[in-house]
């Protein structure tokens, strides 16, 4: 297929997979600013989800502080900002707009729909009522752009190429989480932090919408060290790292024996998959959460560029 | 004028055609009607088939108005243009050849030299250039009109990059959905097996060298363009990739694509970029939609252009007065599609007649389209009118003009109910290596305000189907 089409489709996953995961962490914000301060600590959650996002230095630019009104803003409604909702959503549909052929037409169904009642919301200011309304929608859309893409796409090379934009762009977004979080996320022998640390735990896992998974894994009260072990290691959790890197093997195989060759992105993916494999959740407290995770992501956006060197361009 | 409405001609009787129809839009309630014109525009908005047009500020996408009220030919009507549209088409490709080549035409004298010289479109990069299989139209759209039930005269010749295609189709998609109850009481003729005739064209035209099965692309200046919805729909209806200039590389004149896969060779390009715009180290060196070296891939005839480039001599107005001439000398038969009288303002008996009868006048500029720079005479206030004098005397080569025609009404929806509405039809004529290809009917446009002779979308006209009725 042409390199163009497969860049449009991949970065078209990426963005909505992108738009769902903004409006998982705030809604996950939402929640724990509702708490009283007793119970989640004296941290600026709002700044929090602006550093998650992985906007701090461009949201500082525009904005002074970090409160409800602007992260929303700028992580939801801004059209100065090119990684907000409302900015993802807008190159989503032009991207799928440049390659309709490639896409069936439930695909473009959704895209193109989601993007005209997006114009319905307006600029705001919203009450948040109608905030929570408008994230609801945009995990809602999402669901429905990724079951109308797993349902009808023929199972060949753009459908691979949707996939990786998907599990590159969700590894991604797992790992800034725990980044953010690192400091939460204790080995068992440290027991700072204790109750207060539960809603935290407890937000983390909703913005990966793994709260309940976690009970049925690991059939415990919530341990900082399992959280961490479910995000990162465990492959029953879609999203985490060690399920993403299984599916971004298992894709860039079918892609390699569809071509009839194997590259670097294949032997990348393959590298980091088996470094997940190979970890247990004490030698990464050992190495230290933060670090493991920064070079994740090092990793996984090196996997990207090898993908569209080799792919895309 | 009283024009000739295609329902209830001139003395109000409902033409055979037409029966079924009209006794059903008769009875049809106004309520009814108006809820599947919003469905269409729903339907048509939901799938995307929006345009944009050029110096909005907003550029947003618009809807072509969609009229729900079928325009229907007779089978011996469509046989009678078929016949005419073929044959002009060839006349128009046998034109264009002998151009480039031998010129015969213009040593006979019956073309003005410098009509074809002075033709800003005219491409001497095509001097004795041989093309695939000496095909240079590949896909024509011809604008026909009428004023009573036998005459139809053609209004112009595109040649270049004709558009509408994909609104005949999706607009008889949209038919069948909204009125399967009058589908079932006539004998439409399809038309959706116009991508596959496309197609097997574009194919038939591949140059000798190209492999037992040509690669065919579709090459658009991108999301940008005005047109680009239909663009995108044909690749996809056609199976063919979409490709933008940058998508390609010329090297070893060889014309490849960059696929996933690496490079990949092509052998036909229906472009819709101008001539202009297609290579920056031939013409236009700024242009970015373009691909460095595809001319020479083009002159080393290891890719065909469909259309060639340079057609753009056989479709501009002042060319269009000779066509009849033009149909005679290159297959020595009367054509058999009437031309609009046209006088040109070039000549100065053409000039003086124009400028003496302005008021009466349609006066259009020789490389215009789109319906843009023109004067309708009866339709325009003293200032417009004296406006145009003014230009028409600083550069009377520029314009054509012709008589103001009564163009034929068909019933369309307008805001007070049904009313007749004038309206024009572009069928495309597929001309490939072993035959013609037209399929029934075309785009039927139409004027949407009342008295309106404009049916051009880019000026707020809308389109219907086209129903050419199998015996």
């Amino acid at each position: 297929m042409l390199s163009r089409t497969a860049d449009n489709i991949y970065w078209l996953a990426r963005y909505v997979e992108r738009a769902e995961y903004l409006a998982r962490i705030l809604e996950a914000t939402q929640r724990l600013t509702a708490l009283p301060l007793a119970y989640t600590g004296s941290t600026n959650e709002w700044e929090s989800a602006v550093a998650t996002a992985g906007c701090t230095g461009a949201f500082y630019k525009t904005y002074a502080e970090a409160n409800e009104d602007t992260v929303t803003d700028f992580l939801a409604f801004s059209t100065v900002n090119p990684s907000s909702i409302r900015s993802c959503l807008e190159i989503a549909r032009a991207n799928a707009r440049a390659v309709r052929t490639a896409l069936t037409t439930e695909m473009w169904d959704v895209i193109n729909g989601t993007w005209l009642d997006l114009k319905r919301f307006g600029s705001g200011p919203f009450t948040r009522e109608e905030l929570a309304q408008f994230l609801r929608w945009v995990q809602e859309e999402s669901l429905r752009f990724d079951g109308s893409a797993y349902r009808t796409m023929l199972r060949n090379d753009a459908y691979w190429f949707s996939r990786l934009g998907l599990l590159i762009e969700r590894a991604d977004n797992t790992a800034r989480i725990l980044d953010v979080k690192y400091h939460l996320l204790l080995p068992p022998q440290q027991h700072v932090g204790g109750p207060l640390d539960y809603f935290q735990w407890a937000a983390i896992l909703r913005s990966v919408s793994a709260l309940t998974s976690y009970r049925w894994v690991y059939r415990e009260s919530l341990k900082p060290w399992l959280v961490a072990d479910l995000l990162i290691l465990n492959d029953q959790m879609p999203r985490s790292l060690a399920s993403c890197y299984e599916n971004l093997v298992r894709f860039l195989d079918l892609i390699g024996r569809a071509y009839g060759r194997q590259g670097p992105p294949q032997r990348l993916a393959r590298a980091i998959r088996t470094r997940l494999e190979n970890s247990r959740m004490e030698d990464i407290f050992q190495k230290g959460v933060h670090e493991f995770i920064g070079d994740f992501i090092a990793d996984n956006n090196r996997l990207g560029s090898a993908i569209a060197e080799q792919y895309l361009t | 004028m009283a024009a000739f409405d295609e329902m209830r001609g001139l003395d109000g009787n409902v033409r055979p055609a037409y029966g079924f129809l009209a006794d059903w839009l008769d009875g049809v309630s106004p309520d009814a009607l108006e809820q599947r014109r919003r469905e269409a525009e729903l339907l048509f908005r939901r799938i995307g088939i929006t345009f944009a047009v050029y110096g909005e500020a907003e550029a947003q996408e618009r809807l072509i108005p969609f009229d729900v009220i079928p325009r229907v030919l007779a089978a011996p009507e469509w046989d009678l243009l078929q016949r005419g549209l073929e044959q002009r088409v060839k006349a128009i490709n046998a034109y264009i050849a002998d151009i480039y080549g031998a010129r015969e035409i213009l040593r006979a004298g019956v073309v003005p030299e410098e009509l074809v010289f002075q033709n800003p479109v005219f491409r001497p990069e095509m001097n004795g250039q041989r093309v695939p299989h000496g095909l240079y139209v590949h896909i024509a759209g011809i604008d026909i009109v009428r004023v009573d039930a036998e005459t139809f005269y053609v209004l112009e010749d595109n040649t270049r990059t004709p558009s509408g295609v994909s609104y005949m189709l999706e607009n008889r998609e949209i038919m069948l959905r909204l009125f399967p109850d009058l589908f079932a009481r006539h004998r439409v003729a399809p038309v959706e097996n116009y991508p596959d005739e496309l197609l097997a064209t574009l194919k038939s035209v591949a140059p000798s060298t190209a492999s037992a099965d040509p690669t065919v692309v579709l090459l658009t200046p991108g999301v940008f363009n005005s047109a680009y919805y239909e663009h995108s729909f044909l690749a996809d209806k056609l199976g063919i990739e979409l490709v933008e200039g940058r998508d390609l590389l010329v090297k070893g004149d060889i014309v490849y694509m960059r696929t996933t896969e690496g490079p990949k060779r092509v052998d036909v390009i229906y472009r819709r970029i101008d001539d202009d715009f297609l290579d920056p180290l031939a013409f236009r060196p700024d242009s970015a939609l373009g691909v460095p070296g595809l001319m020479s891939a083009y002159r080393r005839g290891h890719v065909t252009l469909a259309n060639a480039v340079g057609t753009g001599v056989a479709d501009d107005k002042a060319v269009y007065s000779y066509m009849p001439a033009i149909v005679k000398f290159y297959l020595g038969e009367e054509p058999i599609l009437k031309n609009v009288d046209t006088w040109r303002c070039r000549d100065p008996e053409g000039l003086a007649y124009t400028l003496d009868h302005l008021e009466e006048l349609v006066v259009k500029e020789v490389h215009g389209s789109g319906g843009y720079g023109m004067l309708i005479g009866p339709k325009a206030d003293k200032t417009t009118v004296a406006a145009f004098r003014d230009k028409l005397k600083a550069d009377p080569k520029n314009f054509i003009a012709q008589p103001t025609l009564a163009l034929s009404t068909v019933p369309t929806c307008v805001a007070a109910g049904i009313a007749p509405r004038h309206v024009d039809l572009r069928p495309f004529v597929l001309t490939g290596r072993d035959r013609i290809r037209i399929v029934p009917g075309g785009l039927t446009r139409v004027a949407l305000e009342e008295g309106s002779l404009v049916v051009n979308s880019s000026q707020g006209g809308g389109t219907k189907d086209t129903w050419v009725l199998d015996r």
